[in-house]
């Protein structure tokens, strides 16, 4: 049992890891030829991370847009946050000062995780646009993180699952010494299912939407200063075209993160 | 009886090409008296989203000759599926934008209900995401694991007959307006996704006649409106001796002026349409109260550019480069664009990249400037007078174009765009009255003629999405008497003047923002 979960742990880890850097080396080295900044838009590079944060933070352009889905998403992403930070003991072997203060909490963080979600499966049902554009991983992803939140609830706060042994199962993997004699995986069923559905979710990761958590930041839109009658800009591709000049790679990238 | 059936058999259905299925609607497109607008109540509902009651939009296909001239295949490629997988793969690979939005639209369902094409048709895939969806289904079918191996599942589609048929009505229902990035979390760009599209089609030999035969124009007349340099010339020269009546002064449109400090670039309906042309002498009387020298050229008489529409950088820069030669020829030191909204995007947005660096121009002023940041500039510093009292029979709202709105800016600080023109208006009228905020600067909804749909093969679409910005318009019409619905596009005026009627509102309410200035500005003082 200990070495299958290790051998699908690790194999979830290094598919993750490896999706998600090439999408996001793609993402990276993909050309824009053109200044599209959704205007009115920074027009310096300090603005832009300003911008940026904004969305990601506080996802303003969605709250500008429509306050439920706001809502649903924000509440979601709250409780996501919140439920990740307090797997802290699983990957620290000495807990860092104050991280204790989040077990304080409770199980709220995962039903507040699984408020948010409940009402993004809503929406699709409820509101006809909604429903129109939604396919079946679309519902499949919430009820995915729907299941993982619930198992890892159960597990840790109904079936009192041992924290400890998966504390030391979780270190073995951690320092890559996974088969020592006191990190065998813990047998709670409970535990395997909620174990199983975060490897799956690793897996499916850098194939899925979930990418938005990444390519956000690359959206020309809003990670472009609006600034082209003073800077030219110029990709490759294009120059070859028309003989124009070339900007260095290395100009544009230090104007604005990702956006060479 | 036997004569009868020989006319039935020869009646037979006509066998349509593929090319033909492709661009014939699915229903029979409406005649103008068919088609009957919403009615105006002042406020704009979101319908109930309805399957294919746009379906029957469809532009008509170019023809083989104007797409062989453009470097397209005159007709469906004999291999158009594989050849239009590998230019998607290629697009994918030269636009940033692109990739990035094929992977990370989550269907939150936050831009459903912001474009103004769904909001008049009801048809769900004119929801912007349903719309980049199209797309995407081939996307996901051809270059992505997801979709390779869950397939329908994953929302992944084989692109065949059928859904490029649903490409070329979809994407030439989008005006690339942008308005849905701005109300999505991550910008997705719904614009940039139907200029791929397009240019997809057109490289498999599936083009749009009405954008596709412009671009020819420009390359062989000059300008969209195919006017050659005599007929333009020409028609200055009628048009100077109209304002010379009008004023009793010496105005003047000047054409191809060697050396003339101001290069004026404007899109080529300001000429001679209605109520473009309103604006043009504005220019000149601005121009000619500033005691500048300015001309107009006959290799730039085309500020427009429908080579973003069809989404061809190669086009686009061909166009653009008209500018180039001009430049050479008359050796301004300044360059400044007229009224036209997708014009001025390009012109502030991409002129740079596509023919910069303008390093023969006078670095002292932007390169190149808005005649609004010009003419208001003058206006502070006190070189032009304008008489407010004149327009007192006016009472303004503007429309702000979307292009410049939400892909250009005008000055130094962003949201110029939004109050450079309004501050001009103001110059210009005492009255000015602002529509529905959910509706104007960077949440203005398109005229519903831009993007290269301003064609009368569109004409039910164009009265549909026109409906949102009618009726904000007619709620400040009903509450405050707006009697002026000021604009900054060429296409915003052709489309406007079109389609006011159709909503039962009188025509001459849509004019240009310098229609206003040109009534109101002091021709006396300075001489
Ligand atoms: S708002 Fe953006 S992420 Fe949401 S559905 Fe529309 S395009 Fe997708
Ligand atoms: S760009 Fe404008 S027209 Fe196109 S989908 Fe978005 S809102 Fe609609
Ligand atoms: S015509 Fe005017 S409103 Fe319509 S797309 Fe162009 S700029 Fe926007």
């Amino acid at each position: 049992m200990t070495a299958l979960f290790v051998v699908l742990g690790y194999a979830a880890i290094a598919i993750f890891l490896v999706g998600v850097l090439a999408k996001v080396w793609k993402y990276g080295t993909t050309p824009s030829p053109l200044k599209i900044p959704q205007t009115p838009a920074p027009v310096t590079a300090t603005g832009v991370p300003v911008r940026m944060l904004s969305e990601v933070v506080l996802f303003k352009s969605l709250f500008k847009s429509n306050r439920v889905i706001w809502l649903a998403g924000y509440v979601f992403h709250i409780g996501l946050l919140l439920v990740v930070i307090k797997h802290y003991r699983f990957l620290f072997a000495s807990v860092p000062a104050g991280l204790s203060y989040f077990d304080t909490f409770e199980m709220y963080p995962g039903i507040i995780m699984m408020g948010g979600l409940g009402l993004l499966f809503l929406l699709r049902l409820v509101v006809d646009r909604n429903m129109f554009i939604s396919v079946m991983t679309d519902y499949f992803l919430i009820l995915l993180f729907i299941s993982i939140a619930l198992t890892g609830t159960l597990a840790k706060h109904f079936y009192r699952v041992d924290i400890t042994q998966v504390k030391q199962f979780m270190m073995g993997l951690i320092s890559f010494s996974p088969m020592g004699e006191n990190s065998a995986f813990p047998t709670e069923t409970i535990f395997i299912i909620h174990f199983s559905l975060v490897l799956l979710l690793l897996v499916y990761f850098p194939f899925s939407k979930l990418m938005h958590s990444a390519g956000v930041f690359f959206s020309p839109t809003r990670n472009q200063v609006d600034n082209p009658r003073e800077k030219r800009l110029v990709a490759p591709w294009a120059a070859d075209i028309s003989g124009n000049t070339v900007v260095s790679v290395k100009e544009e990238a230090a104007e604005a993160p990702g956006q060479a | 009886m036997a004569d009868k059936e020989a006319t039935a058999t020869e009646e037979e259905p006509k066998v349509l090409t593929d090319l033909e299925k492709v661009g014939e609607p699915i229903v029979p497109r409406k005649k103008p008296n068919e088609i009957h607008p919403d009615e105006l109540t002042g406020s704009i509902k979101i319908p109930k989203v309805q399957e294919g009651t746009a379906a029957g939009n469809k532009p008509y296909l170019c023809k083989s000759e104007n797409m062989e001239k453009l470097g397209f295949p005159g007709d469906l490629r004999e291999d158009w599926h594989d050849a239009a997988i590998a230019k998607m793969g290629d697009l994918l690979e030269k636009y940033k934008s692109l990739q990035v939005y094929m992977d990370i639209c989550v269907k939150c369902g936050s831009c459903t209900d912001k474009c103004h094409y769904f909001i008049g048709t009801e048809d769900g895939k004119n929801m912007p995401v349903a719309r980049a969806e199209l797309f995407r289904k081939v996307y996901r079918k051809y270059f992505t694991t997801e979709g390779k191996i869950l397939g329908k599942l994953a929302g992944a589609e084989k692109l065949d007959l059928e859904l490029l048929g649903e490409w070329y009505s979809y994407f030439h229902q989008c005006s690339q307006c942008r308005r849905c990035s701005v109300f999505c979390p991550y910008g997705i760009d719904t614009a940039e996704i139907s200029m791929a599209a397009r240019e997809i089609m057109d490289h498999i030999g599936v083009g749009q006649k009405y954008t596709n035969d412009i671009i020819v124009k420009v390359h062989e007349v000059g300008n969209n409106l195919g006017m050659n340099p005599k007929a333009l010339k020409a028609t200055l020269e009628s048009t100077e001796e109209d304002l010379e009546e009008e004023t009793g002064k010496k105005i003047r449109l000047p054409l191809d002026e060697v050396g003339a400090d101001v290069l004026m670039v404007t899109p080529s309906a300001d000429f001679f349409a209605s109520p473009h042309v309103e604006s043009l002498l504005g220019y000149a009387k601005v121009f000619h109260q500033a005691g500048i020298s300015w001309t107009f050229s006959s290799a730039a008489s085309e500020a427009g550019n429908f080579g973003m529409f069809i989404g061809n950088y190669g086009q686009m820069q061909k166009v653009a480069s008209r500018l180039t030669d001009a430049i050479n020829e008359i050796k301004p030191k300044r360059l400044i664009v007229g009224e036209c909204g997708h014009a001025w995007r390009i012109a502030y947005s991409f002129w740079n990249t596509l023919i910069g660096p303008f390093d023969s121009l006078d670095p002292n002023f932007k390169r190149p400037q808005h005649i609004c940041e010009y003419t208001l500039d003058l206006v502070n510093r006190g070189a032009i007078k304008l008489d407010k009292s004149k327009n007192d029979h006016i009472i303004p709202t503007f429309h702000d174009s979307c292009n410049v709105a939400r892909g250009a800016r005008m000055g130094d600080k962003p949201g110029g765009q939004f109050t450079i023109p309004r501050d001009l208006i103001k110059a210009s009228c005492n009255r000015y009255v602002e529509m529905d905020e959910e509706t104007i600067m960077e949440k203005t909804f398109c005229c519903g003629g831009g993007g290269g749909l301003l064609t009368d093969d569109l004409l039910e679409l164009r009265v549909k999405g026109a409906m949102p910005r009618m009726q904000a318009f007619s709620k400040v019409q009903e509450s405050h008497g707006v009697n002026f619905l000021a604009l900054i596009c060429a296409i915003c005026k052709a489309q406007f003047t079109k389609i006011l009627p159709k909503y039962g509102v009188g025509m001459d309410v849509a004019g240009g923002v310098h229609q206003l200035v040109a009534s109101a500005i002091d021709l006396g003082a300075k001489e």
